[in-house]
């Protein structure tokens, strides 16, 4: 029972991160149809941001949270603004090929001016070590990060649900087309919905940074596995994107514990399986007949 | 009858054409509908009437040609801009926000051309403004017992009196319906002549669709279209008699449920 409470938090706190992530890649690929490759590398340039921030100014955790995010915000907005807004009106894979082609440019440059060696990163004040209730011993890290991590994804469900901007992007989320014929200007919301996605893939980057390695290719590996959860929680599904980004950090995390080789085959497995049963994934839309 | 040949039209279209690589899917279309009335599209599959229609609501840019609204030009502007300026459409593989409850779809239409919906926090309190009259649409379709179901639970018929809804929710000036009866039971199919008369009342309507009773019931004008050009416009029983229509027709019986 006590490695079992061990495991589902290991498994909610790293399920955080994907969550986050795949909340901001549903948001970006609902509203401009862009499949964003550069997710990954935007969550490592996060934890990056974050660890440079610690270095050249000091500044600690939790002054990087909201600075980091708000920064890769400002990046996202660049982003579309500068390069992706010039190939929307192609066909999408132009934008995923620029967008896998900014990944590549991105982890080189960090490689050039910060190596290949993971940078070192703190566990911020106040969270280190463990909290031991009886025979239980949690990290206080790992508590926080999956407290927060639902906690943001509660907040921006609320801002999608409850908000009238919200709703808006919802709508447009679901069928741009649609919500243009009603009068709503969709392409308002473009730029700040891949700032938005941005933002959030590198906030779930510094929360990564204290206890992951950090270091330029951090975020390869990331975005495979994001993709599983996309497919898995039915892409562009919001509420998808959340569940099965939890869902794939309990597998992981149990994978790990019991049969550590397969473990990341397992997310594999399971993405296999929903896409055997329900093809459009856990909360898609099924393609109208 | 309609005065066409008096009253400036409320949509006209001069010369419309869209061109798909090579191909004309809307040939040098000139249409005039004139307000008030309700004009019928008809025409065997591939047609063209769809792409005027996303040619009408801006989803499409026309290769070259006019088209002109209340007097103005409209051509090239975006369909956001058009749906402003009153003119809704409803889709013809029913498009709606699944998730989204019946009346949560209508708050949204009814808001959007207000232009609060761009201030950031005005949220729910606001919406309520709308939602008096979101019940009211919903009842004039008879969904007002619905309202807060999600709209992907709703049986087929019920969407498209949504869809119906939501364009009315727009308050618009000429109503465009994309196959209102498409897929329907003849029950269904009875049900929608009479709504759309209903909502008719005081606007301009432009419909497509290839039921011939369902055109028959509503046009006061029927334009044929055929291979992206107009074949015949009339009343329905002249346009029912034209030589040239019946031949056409007859190639595409299978089709055309004449």
């Amino acid at each position: 029972m006590t490695a079992f409470i061990q495991y589902t938090l290991q498994g909610l706190s790293t399920g955080g991160f994907y969550a986050l992530s795949a909340l901001g890649l549903a948001v970006i690929f609902g509203v401009l149809g862009v499949v964003n490759f550069s997710h990954g590398a935007c969550y490592m340039l996060g934890a990056v941001a974050a660890t440079v921030l610690l270095d050249t100014l000091g500044l600690g955790f939790w002054a990087a949270l909201p600075l980091v995010t708000l920064l890769m915000f400002v990046f996202g907005v660049l982003m579309e603004r500068l390069l992706v807004r010039w190939l929307l009106k192609l066909d999408p894979l132009y934008n995923f090929l620029l967008t896998f082609g900014i990944t590549l440019v991105l982890v080189d440059l960090v490689k050039r001016r910060y190596g290949v060696s993971s940078l070192p990163y703190q566990v911020p004040a106040g969270l280190e070590g463990r909290i031991d209730l009886g025979s239980l011993s949690l990290s206080r890290y790992q508590l926080f990060v999956s407290v927060f991590s639902v906690l943001v994804c509660l907040a921006v469900w609320m801002l999608l649900t409850k908000t009238r901007i919200g709703m808006i992007v919802r709508a447009s989320t679901e069928d741009a087309e649609r919500s243009r014929a009603l009068g709503i200007n969709v392409g308002r919301w473009v730029t700040p919905v891949f700032g938005f996605g941005i933002a959030l893939a590198g906030l779930a980057g510094v929360l990564a940074a204290p206890f992951r390695a950090v270091n330029a290719d951090m975020g390869s590996n990331f975005i495979i596995v994001l993709f599983a959860v996309v497919v898995i929680g039915g892409l562009g599904s919001i509420l998808g994107a959340v569940v099965a980004g939890f869902l794939v950090g309990l597998v992981e995390a149990f994978g790990q514990a019991y049969a550590d080789r397969f473990s990341q085959v397992l997310i594999f497995v399971l993405m296999a399986l929903v896409v055997l049963i329900r093809p459009a994934g856990l909360f898609g839309k099924e393609e109208a007949a | 009858m309609p005065a066409e040949a008096t009253a400036a039209p409320l949509l006209e279209t001069r010369s419309l054409t869209k061109e798909f690589r090579g191909f004309r899917a809307v040939s040098e279309v000139s249409l005039r509908v004139a307000e008030g009335t309700i004009h019928a599209l008809v025409g065997p599959n591939g047609a063209g009437k769809t792409t005027l229609f996303n040619l009408l609501t801006g989803f499409l840019a026309p290769s070259s040609g006019q088209i002109l609204f209340g007097g103005d030009d409209i051509t090239g502007k975006q369909p956001e801009q058009i749906a402003h300026l009153g003119i809704a459409r409803s889709f013809q593989i029913t498009s709606l926000f699944d998730q989204m409850s019946l009346v949560d779809h209508l708050e949204l239409a009814l808001a959007s051309p207000t232009g609060m919906g761009y201030r950031f926090w005005r949220s729910n309190a606001q919406l309520r403004r709308f939602r008096d009259r979101a019940m009211e649409l919903l009842d004039e379709v008879g969904l007002g017992d619905r309202a807060g179901q999600a709209a992907g639970s709703l049986a087929y018929g019920q969407k498209r009196a949504l869809e119906l809804a939501l364009a009315l929710a727009l308050d618009p000036r000429l109503l465009l319906l994309d196959e209102p009866t498409a897929g329907m039971g003849l029950e269904d199919v009875d049900r929608t002549i009479a709504l759309v008369k209903k909502v008719a009342a005081g606007r301009t309507v432009v419909f497509v669709d290839h039921n011939m009773h369902v055109v028959g019931s509503l046009a006061d004008t029927v334009t044929v279209l055929q291979s992206g050009q107009v074949l015949a416009e009339g009343t329905y029983e002249q346009v029912r008699n034209d030589e040239r229509v019946i031949t056409a027709y007859l190639g595409q019986a299978g089709d055309a449920h004449v």
